[in-house]
């Protein structure tokens, strides 16, 4: 590992300050991700601007119904929080169903959202990986890739992203908090993430020295019904192949509003705003569900080894969907 | 990662290097105070410096679990934390458990053969404290019936210890008899 500069910072203000004043800095979180790839040497900061203490550590209830929940917030506390889980439980249940307790105790919600894809060419820096160094290639294209993208992937890249919280937050239609050099701004979540196109080594919408400074839930999906789903090799810590976050809104025998997200499909949390779309105003069956995903996954463009996530995700998808269902519609 | 020859032998010419910092950790009650590289992780820290070799160094990468230790009453990875970013922090290895004897814990492990090897076992320990705690305060697991109340703490049976001690890998195998110890303690 390459010798680095530590500065800790007390403020945003500091934080920003000090990731101008350090060429090659990065911001260090919780450091369950970034630690890990500098022990790979696929990460090289020149100064670790540790933001890990800084005062983002509430969850607070906003006048409006909404919520706000601190960047530094870790990833257990907020599964944990009963405004969490009791009105966007897709949330909670998907932060537990990512990592290990360790690891969970660590991670902050705003290094959830960056964390780097567990692409094994990216973590290898033996290999070419056009995310890694843009221009060596992308050796996942015709190499071992059965847990890679199907949907929205290129020629560059056909990595996925590995968040379980992001697809949550963006089937929820959460806002991304930021905090740079011009001022503070919001992104939806499920837009904060990108597709690779010909630039992978940008995953998200962040701008250089930008901070996370927090995540907020709309009161507009609060208390509705929401779950979260992950089909995975093992049981228990382990990504995703796919996983589906869903919140459902029916009235009157109809869906008035429904938010789907796929992870483990694409470079970042899939919004399935087609199948959204068919089913507004549609009977709430199981017959609709599966066609509105059919919809959906038309888009879907496997790689040689991984066309079986094209089922799996339907139907984890029809399934989640399903049970969100009110038992009197249903 | 950092190795030896970077904290012990430059530490006294090292202390203003923008690559180094004096950390003040403290560890199972006891305070200290080192000049750390920056890039040394907690779990070489107690190894290496401090003597502590309960906590064992598995994959390195945060995926075994086998150097799980309490940072301020919270089960985490200490190969993935660096030590410069704990300063003033609590830390308790499976050295600092029990009050002269054994924890009751460690002897549930003994009684149940919870172990075959025993290279996962301070890990696997410090782990299940740390969740025996976290249950207590109320947190969920990925098991756990999304209807169990909010703020109340939360029954462990055996799937719950199963799932909230998964990032605990024991290649021996010894997965019941953990349970069985586990058990034994929360009764």
């Amino acid at each position: 590992m390459k010798a680095f500069a530590y500065v800790r910072a007390g403020s945003v203000e500091e934080a920003t300050e000090a990731y101008a004043a350090h060429p090659g800095a990065k911001y260090l979180g919780g450091g369950t991700n970034l630690v890990d790839l500098m022990k790979l040497g696929v990460e090289q900061p020149g100064a670790l601007i540790d933001v890990g203490r800084l005062p983002l550590d509430a969850v607070e209830e906003l006048p409006d119904g909404s919520l706000r929940i601190g960047a530094t917030v870790r990833n257990s506390d907020v599964a944990a929080h009963p405004a969490v889980r009791d009105r966007w439980p897709a949330l909670s249940q998907a932060l537990l169903a990512g990592a290990s307790g360790q690891l969970r105790n660590a991670a902050t919600t705003g290094g959830n959202l960056l964390q780097r894809t567990r692409c094994p060419y990216f973590q290898d820096v033996t290999k070419p990986c056009n995310k890694r160094q843009p221009g060596s290639g992308c050796a996942a294209l015709e190499g071992v890739h059965r847990d890679h993208a199907v949907l929205g992937h290129s020629e560059t890249c056909v990595a996925t992203h590995p968040s379980d919280m992001a697809v949550a937050l963006a089937a929820l239609d959460a806002r991304v908090e930021l905090y740079g050099a011009d001022g503070t701004r919001s992104v939806p979540a499920a837009r904060f993430h990108r597709l690779p196109g010909d630039r992978p080594e940008r995953d998200t919408e962040i701008r250089p020295g930008e901070l996370v400074t927090g995540v907020v839930l709309p009161a507009a999906t609060a208390g509705l019904p929401s779950l979260y789903r992950k089909a995975r090799d093992r049981a228990s810590y382990a990504f995703a192949l796919a996983s589906v976050a869903a919140v459902l809104r029916v009235e009157d025998g109809v869906v008035r509003h429904a938010g789907i997200a796929f992870g483990g499909l694409a470079h970042r949390p899939w919004r399935a705003e087609r199948a959204e779309a068919a089913l507004l105003g549609a009977a709430p069956t199981e017959a609709a569900f599966g066609h509105a995903l059919d919809l959906e996954l038309a888009a879907a463009r496997p790689l040689r080894d991984n066309a079986f996530k094209v089922p799996l995700a339907r139907n984890v998808g029809v399934d989640v969907l399903t049970r969100l269902v009110p038992p009197t519609v249903a | 990662m950092g190795s030896r020859h970077h904290t012990r032998d430059d530490a006294a010419t090292a202390a203003a290097d923008r690559h180094h910092s004096q950390v003040t950790l403290h560890v199972n009650g006891t305070p200290r105070t080192l000049t750390l590289d920056h890039r040394r992780a907690l779990l070489d820290v107690l190894r290496e410096d401090l003597d502590l070799t309960g906590a064992k160094k598995g994959c390195d990468h945060g995926q075994c679990g086998a150097c799980t230790v309490l940072v301020d009453g919270r089960r985490v990875n200490s190969c993935l934390q660096l030590a410069v970013a704990l300063d003033g922090s609590e830390v308790v290895t499976v050295e600092g458990l029990g009050d002269g004897g054994m924890h009751p814990l460690q002897q549930a492990f003994l009684d149940r053969d919870a172990f075959q090897c025993g290279y996962c076992t301070p890990g696997q320990i410090c782990s299940a404290l740390g969740a025996i705690d976290e249950a207590r305060a109320g947190h969920p697991s990925h098991v756990t019936d999304p209807g169990t109340p909010s703020g109340r703490p939360m029954p462990l049976g055996r799937e719950e210890i199963r799932e909230r001690l998964s990032g605990n890998l024991c290649r021996c195998g010894a997965y019941p008899h953990i349970v069985d110890a586990v058990e034994d303690v929360i009764r």
